[in-house]
C-alpha cells in the first residue's frame, strides 16, 4: 500500500503539491506514481523562471522502463529545480515526499492548490485503477 | 488469449508485476529491475524463460537440412552438446528468427527459438522439410529457467539432481548436456556465465524454489533486457526483422559463407548486398551527455545522412545511456541523437558494452 500524506493535495496524473509558508508550493510525483515508473534513471527538469498553464507538461522522467512526462499542477512560475536529482534521480524511489520534490513554483493563484485533491480523494483515484 | 508458464504461480507469489509479453503473461520484475540486473552482474539471478520455443529435429537428414535452412553452417559442430548461434533469412536475407542450435547426435538437433515468432517460425521450418526425410516436434512439455552470473553456475549444481549435475559440472561454455528429461547448457543471453536449463513442466516449480533455497534471486524480463543490451546482443523484432539483413544487424559474423557451395535460403540476396557493400551498420551508443537512449530515437551523422537507434536504454552497470542503432556505414566515431529535440552527443563503439561484470567501453 503506497504512502499518501494527509497534508497534502494531489493530482489525478500523480503530482503531489504542498503550499509552503511564505506561498510558495513544491511539487513532486507521489508514493504510487514512483511504484508504476520503477527504478528511475533521469528527470529533465523544467527550467527556472518558465511560467506554465495548469496541465501542461513540464517535465520527463525517465524510468529504465520508459519516459514519462509530469505535469504542472497549478498554474504559474517555476522558482527553484531539485538539483541534487541531476546526480541521484532515484531520491524520487526512496523519498517521494522530502529528498525527491521535483521543483518549487510561484502560483498565480494560491487559492488553486485548494481545489486540487485531499489525501482521501487521491487514494480513492488511485484505488480504481 | 493469453498464456501462462508452469511458474506463473510463483511469479505472483514472488511479488512479480506481470505484463503481456509476446502473448504470454510473465513477470517484469519483482521490485527494483536494477537490483535484479545488479544480481545478475555480481552474484546469480534467474529468469523463467519458458515462453521460448524449444524444437527438436530429427532423422538422418538433419544435418544438410540445417545447413539449407540456417545462414550458419551446422557442419562446424562437431562434438556432441556444441551449440550454434544463427540467424534463419527468408529468401530475400531478411531475418525470419535468430535461434540457438545444439548438437545433440548426427541424427537429432534440438533448437530454441523466440516466443513472439513461433507460429511463423514452426510455419516456415515444416514447409522448409517436406523435401528433407525429418521430424520437427516441439517440446512445449519443457519448462526453462535461465541462472545467470558469475555464482549462478555453483549454485545451481548445489540443486541440480545429480546425475543431471554430473552431466552439467564439466560442460565447457556454448555447450549443453542432456540427462534423462533434463537439458543443461552454459549458455544465456546475459553477457554472464551461467546455464540454461530445460525440464519437464511437473517438475519445475520445485526447481525453481530449490534455486531460492541456494540464494538464486528471480529476476524480470525488464532486467532481461538490460542485460543483454549491455552484452550487446540483438533482440529480435526491434535490432532486426524480416526486413534487415543480417549484415545491416551486426550479426555478419554469424553468417558462414564457406564452403561457398552451401546453399542456405537467402545466401543469393545477401550475397548480392554483401558485394555491393552494406550501406548501414549496427553500432553500439554512448551517450556522452545526461539523458536516455529509447528505440526509435533519431540519430544525425555529420556529413552520412541519418540512422535510428533500435534498442536503448540505462545501463545500470555503467551509469549512462547506451543504444544499438543502426546508423550510416560510413559513421565516424560520434554522432548526435535528438532526444526531443535536443541534439545529444553520442561516442559511436562497439556493440558490446560489459562482459563477465566488466565494463568494455573505456
Amino acid at each position: 500500500m503506497s504512502e499518501i500524506p494527509t497534508d497534502l493535495r494531489y493530482t489525478k496524473s500523480h503530482e503531489w503539491v504542498r503550499l509552503e509558508e511564505d506561498g510558495t508550493v513544491t511539487v513532486g510525483i507521489t508514493d504510487h506514481a514512483q511504484e508504476l515508473l520503477g527504478d528511475i534513471v533521469f528527470v529533465e527538469l523544467p527550467e527556472v523562471d518558465m511560467e506554465y498553464t495548469a496541465e501542461d507538461a513540464c517535465c520527463v522522467i525517465e524510468s529504465v522502463k520508459a519516459a514519462s512526462d509530469m505535469y504542472m499542477p497549478i498554474t504559474g512560475e517555476v522558482i527553484d529545480t531539485n538539483q541534487a536529482l541531476v546526480d541521484e534521480p532515484d531520491m524520487i524511489n526512496s523519498s517521494p515526499y522530502d529528498d525527491g520534490w521535483i521543483f518549487r513554483i510561484k502560483p498565480a493563484d494560491e487559492d488553486d492548490v485548494e481545489q486540487l485533491l485531499d489525501a482521501s480523494t487521491y487514494e480513492s483515484e488511485i484505488a480504481d485503477e | 488469449m493469453s498464456q501462462k508458464t508452469a511458474l506463473y504461480e510463483k511469479h505472483l507469489q514472488q511479488g512479480g508485476k506481470i505484463v503481456d509479453f509476446a502473448g504470454w503473461q510473465m513477470p517484469i520484475n519483482y521490485g527494483s529491475q536494477i537490483e535484479e540486473h545488479h544480481q545478475v552482474r555480481r552474484d546469480a539471478g534467474m529468469f523463467d524463460v519458458s515462453h521460448m520455443t524449444v524444437v527438436d529435429i530429427t532423422g538422418e537428414a538433419v544435418i544438410p537440412f540445417l545447413q539449407y535452412l540456417l545462414a550458419n553452417d551446422v557442419a562446424k559442430l562437431k562434438q556432441s552438446g556444441k551449440a550454434l548461434y544463427s540467424c534463419m533469412l527468408n529468401e530475400k536475407g531478411g531475418v525470419i528468427d535468430d535461434l540457438i542450435v545444439y548438437y545433440m547426435r548426427d541424427d537429432w538437433f534440438r533448437m530454441v527459438v523466440n516466443a513472439g515468432t513461433r507460429d511463423k517460425d514452426l510455419a516456415w521450418i515444416n514447409q522448409q522439410a517436406e523435401k528433407f526425410n525429418i521430424a520437427i516436434k516441439e517440446r512445449d512439455d519443457l519448462a526453462m529457467i535461465a541462472v545467470q552470473g558469475p555464482r549462478g553456475r555453483e549454485k545451481a549444481l548445489q540443486v541440480l539432481p545429480v546425475d543431471v549435475a554430473q552431466a552439467a559440472a564439466d560442460l565447457d561454455r556454448f555447450f549443453g548436456a542432456v540427462s534423462g528429461e533434463w537439458f543443461v547448457g552454459r549458455t544465456g543471453y546475459t553477457g554472464e556465465d551461467g546455464f540454461e536449463i530445460m525440464l519437464p513442466e511437473s517438475e519445475v516449480e520445485a526447481f525453481w524454489d530449490a534455486l531460492v533455497e541456494a540464494g538464486v534471486r528471480p529476476c524480470g524480463l525488464g532486467a532481461r533486457d538490460t542485460l543483454r543490451l549491455e552484452a550487446g546482443m540483438n533482440l529480435y523484432g526491434t535490432d532486426m526483422d524480416e526486413t534487415t539483413s543480417p549484415l545491416i544487424s551486426g550479426l555478419g559474423w554469424t553468417i558462414a559463407w564457406q564452403p561457398a557451395e552451401r546453399d542456405f535460403i537467402g545466401r543469393a540476396a545477401i550475397e548480392a548486398e554483401k558485394n555491393n557493400g552494406p550501406a548501414q551498420k549496427l553500432v553500439g551508443l554512448v551517450l556522452e551527455d545526461k539523458g536516455v537512449l529509447r528505440g526509435h530515437q533519431k540519430v544525425i551523422v555529420q556529413g552520412h545522412g541519418e540512422g535510428e537507434v533500435t534498442s536503448g536504454t540505462f545501463s545500470p552497470t555503467l551509469r549512462q545511456a547506451i543504444a544499438l542503432a543502426r546508423v550510416p556505414a560510413a559513421i565516424g566515431d560520434h554522432c548526435q541523437v535528438d532526444i526531443r529535440g535536443k541534439l545529444l552527443s553520442a561516442r559511436v563503439v562497439k556493440p558490446v558494452f560489459v562482459r563477465d561484470g566488466q565494463s568494455c567501453i573505456n
